[in-house]
């Protein structure tokens, strides 16, 4: 057995009550395997993922966030998806200024037909987290 | 805050969590939070026994709030939160960790599933800490409902609303009511007449006095939510007034467009004034505005000219009408899979080779050849005729994955009209297995096979192409024989896939409800919630949600109207409390959260932002955007998912 540890990304997933939750759930229900490193956190709807929520994760230590909601054009709440889509892309940038890889934030639509996506969705963001490594630049000293 | 009294139960769901995560050591940790009074674990928390350990906990531990560890909320949200009422405390202090689907079902490493659970778990404690008791809100219910499709799926829902008092709204795409069913000859496994048992229904819903007909009609734009939809709904015109036409034909008979006639599926033709069939409901002529030369009398008007009531006219404008409802039953049907899209049977392009539907029509009494099977090319009685199965089902590689479930069944109900219209002539049928699952099915494809002696070859067609004498030459293979068939047939038959007609994408959006991933609507459970959509309050039934017959059709209309029924019956309904909460000290009158609202739910009054409580969904479009926190969802403030990240965060 190797003394090396693997290094294991550590992700926010935050994900709409309709549509990526039960996309997660549809996962689990087909036992679709992924790996264990994003924790969810439920929301109502993407819209409602303050651009705060993403900073918020990465101070804390997250190693990347992930917000997940419904397809464009189907939002449960009319067109929160669209609200984060704008928002959110701007949250790109401003970790790009600030000097952390944009990267590490990530936005997809899993519907809740989507099980095998969602699962996908977390395996792809976690193996491409692993290149960037620890995440250090915002994440408090808490020692 | 250290006084809050956080209960944790941790659920081993048999071995369904607790096979892959430490149940206990879940427990244990969560007994260090300062905020859990009590931990404990159980083999079934959804069971009678741990659902009384529940109440009798938070009794025992003077437990202000809970957290129950198990399986989706979709599943046990209720069951908790009614113990918690049960138990003295308010419902919305109990929240569910989901450790079952978003963890132990998806993961295989016990050390990292057990963490993860861990950190479900705390993220969901630290969040109820900050929770708050609410209380649901009451509003009024529109004892309405509106049905979009009029085929034999919107047809009974209608009906059973309606007589179980409920005012209806039908709405239909096209000019008549129907649908589908109304273009069947005969239906399988009885071979009674479609028309003769769908018309009395179309006749019994027009007649209705609590049912209103919208034909031509097209739903725009959905607001509100169950109990109190708002709909507006498109009247597209006739230019035809239905109560004076008198159906005398003369319209039509001056008319000199001529364009294929869409209710024979092209195999007759129409003039652009027409009425679908002659059973059409509402019994009118429609002026079709596409084919039509001009709607204006100087290009042509010979049959305003023409009609002695003075029924047409060129001037009738679209009219959009604004109704509420309580409840919406979506009953969108089915189209075929297009014929142009099988290349290898000739994209649509060789005569004489037919779908499904097509072939219903030239066996119908009321069809382009009086009932008689004549093909299309030269009016002649083919000898041999070839049916092929699953033509784009159960083909994931090119066309649909499914399996369009009817097609087994009416292709062997096609082979017998066949035989029985010409009995000297040859069916051949081309399968890849046999369904016929349902009351009387599989006698009925004995049927086939053993009375009217049609062939049943198992085996895919490769390609089908035109010979020199005008015969249809199919090239395939018998897999239980292993030799190769060619056939010259006079007519081909295709069984293609059933897929959600072409409006189902869009209703599904101006909706918000899901489709899955062949496009059908999707029920809110796949077991037992299968005419429920996700949003409150809209309900599937028929094709539109999935490939189903007549019986399954019909059942699950009435199904359906029994949910909105339940919907509509009772006195208020109850909203959920959590919604957006302002907070005056922070608020400074900006204004931002009132441009965010999709709902329309905050305005600014005295420099301060309001909400609506009635409007409000809780989405929390508002408070992501607010720069000041000075709004949040009541229940996932901004604190409390700051906690729920800190508690992710903490290893």
């Amino acid at each position: 057995m190797s003394d090396e540890q693997v290094y294991e990304p550590k992700v926010v997933a935050f994900l709409c009550k309709w549509c990526s939750s039960a996309g997660s759930d549809l996962a689990g229900v087909s036992r679709i395997q992924y790996p264990a490193n994003a924790t969810p956190i439920q929301v109502m709807c993407t819209g409602g993922v303050s651009p705060m929520y993403v900073l918020s994760a990465l101070r804390k230590g997250a190693d990347g966030v992930l917000v997940s909601g419904c397809h464009p054009g189907d939002c449960h709440y009319i067109e929160g998806n669209y609200l984060a889509r704008r928002k959110l892309h701007l949250v790109k940038e401003l970790l790009e200024f600030v000097g952390i890889e944009p990267n590490r934030f990530r936005m997809s639509w899993v519907s809740a037909a989507e099980g095998g996506k969602f699962a996908q969705v977390v395996r792809d963001f976690v193996e491409d987290l692993r290149p960037l490594g620890p995440q250090d630049k915002v994440k408090a000293d808490r020692s | 805050m250290t006084n809050k009294r956080t209960g944790v139960f941790v659920c081993h769901c048999g071995t369904n969590i607790a096979a892959t995560v430490d149940v206990k050591k879940v427990a244990e940790t969560m007994a260090l939070e300062g905020t859990v009074a009590y931990s404990a674990d159980y083999v079934y928390m959804c069971s009678d026994p741990g659902q009384n350990a529940v109440i009798q906990a938070i009794k025992d531990n003077q437990l202000d709030s809970v957290i129950v560890s198990c399986c989706s909320p979709n599943l046990h949200e209720g069951t908790f939160r009614n113990n918690a009422i049960r138990a003295g405390i308010n419902e919305f202090t109990c929240e569910i960790a989901n450790i079952r689907e978003q963890c132990s079902w998806v993961h295989k490493d016990r050390a990292a599933a057990t963490e993860k659970a861990i950190k479900i778990v705390r993220s969901a404690a630290r969040r109820v800490v900050r929770n708050q008791s609410l209380d649901s809100i009451a509003i009024p219910v529109t004892r309405r409902a509106l049905v979009i499709g009029g085929g034999i799926a919107g047809i009974q829902a209608a009906l059973d609303m309606a007589n179980a008092g409920l005012d209806v709204v039908l709405v239909e795409k096209l000019a008549t009511i129907g649908g589908h069913m109304l273009q069947l000859s005969e239906t399988f496994p009885t071979l009674d007449c479609a028309q003769c048992v769908l018309s009395p229904k179309m006749v019994e819903v027009s007649r209705h006095p609590k049912v209103k007909l919208m034909t031509y009609s097209e739903v725009q734009e959905v607001s509100g939510s169950m109990g109190n939809f708002k709909v507006k709904i498109l009247k597209k015109p006739t230019y035809i007034d239905t109560e004076a036409c008198k159906i005398c034909d003369d319209c039509s008979v001056v008319c000199p467009v001529v364009v294929p006639n869409e209710y024979d599926l092209g195999l007759t033709s129409r003039r652009a004034i027409y009425i679908p069939f002659a059973q059409a409901i509402p019994a009118s002529y429609v002026l079709d505005e596409n084919a039509c030369l001009g709607l204006h009398p100087i290009r042509c008007g010979k049959c305003k000219d023409v009609c002695e009531v003075g029924a047409i006219n060129y001037d009738m404008l679209p009219q959009v009408v604004t109704e509420e409802f309580g409840a919406i039953i979506v009953a969108t049907g089915f189209d075929l899979y297009p014929q142009e899209k099988i290349l290898e049977y000739g994209a649509g392009n060789v005569p004489d080779v037919l779908d499904g539907l097509q072939f219903e029509r030239l066996c119908s009494a009321s069809g382009a050849t009086q009932g008689h099977v004549l093909r299309p090319s030269d009016k002649k009685e083919p000898k041999e005729v070839v049916f092929i199965q699953c033509v784009g089902s159960r083909d994931p590689a090119q066309h649909c994955a499914y399996c369009s479930k009817i097609c087994c069944m009416y292709t062997a109900k096609h082979a017998q009209l066949y035989k029985h219209h010409v009995p000297d002539g040859r069916a051949y049928i081309f399968y890849i297995d046999i369904r016929s699952g349902g009351k009387g099915y599989e006698e009925f494809v004995q049927r086939t096979m053993e009375n009217d002696g049609a062939v049943y070859l198992r085996g895919r067609v490769s390609k089908l192409h035109r010979t020199k004498d005008g015969k249809v030459r199919v090239m395939g293979t018998d897999t239980l024989t292993g030799q190769n068939v060619e056939i010259d047939a006079d007519m081909v038959v295709l069984a293609l896939a059933m897929q959600p007609s072409k409006g189902t994408e869009e209703i599904a959006k101006i909706l918000k409800i899901g489709r899955d991933k062949d496009g059908f609507l999707a029920e809110a459970h796949p077991k037992l919630r299968p005419v429920e959509s996700v949003t409150g309050g809209i309900f599937l039934a028929g094709a539109a949600q999935g490939p189903k017959d007549i019986p399954e059709t019909v059942a699950q209309a009435s199904a359906a109207a029994a949910k909105a029924i339940i919907l509509l019956s009772q006195p208020m309904l109850s909203r959920s409390p959590t919604i957006a909460r302002v907070r005056n000290s922070h608020c400074t009158g900006c204004e931002m959260c009132v441009d965010a609202c999709p709902y329309v739910a905050i305005r600014l009054e005295n420099g301060k932002a309001v909400v609506n409580e009635v409007l409000c969904e809780g989405c929390g479009a508002c408070s992501a955007t607010c720069v000041r926190a000075a709004i949040e969802v009541k229940n996932l403030s901004l604190a409390q998912v700051n906690d729920m990240i800190e508690a992710v965060m903490t290893v």
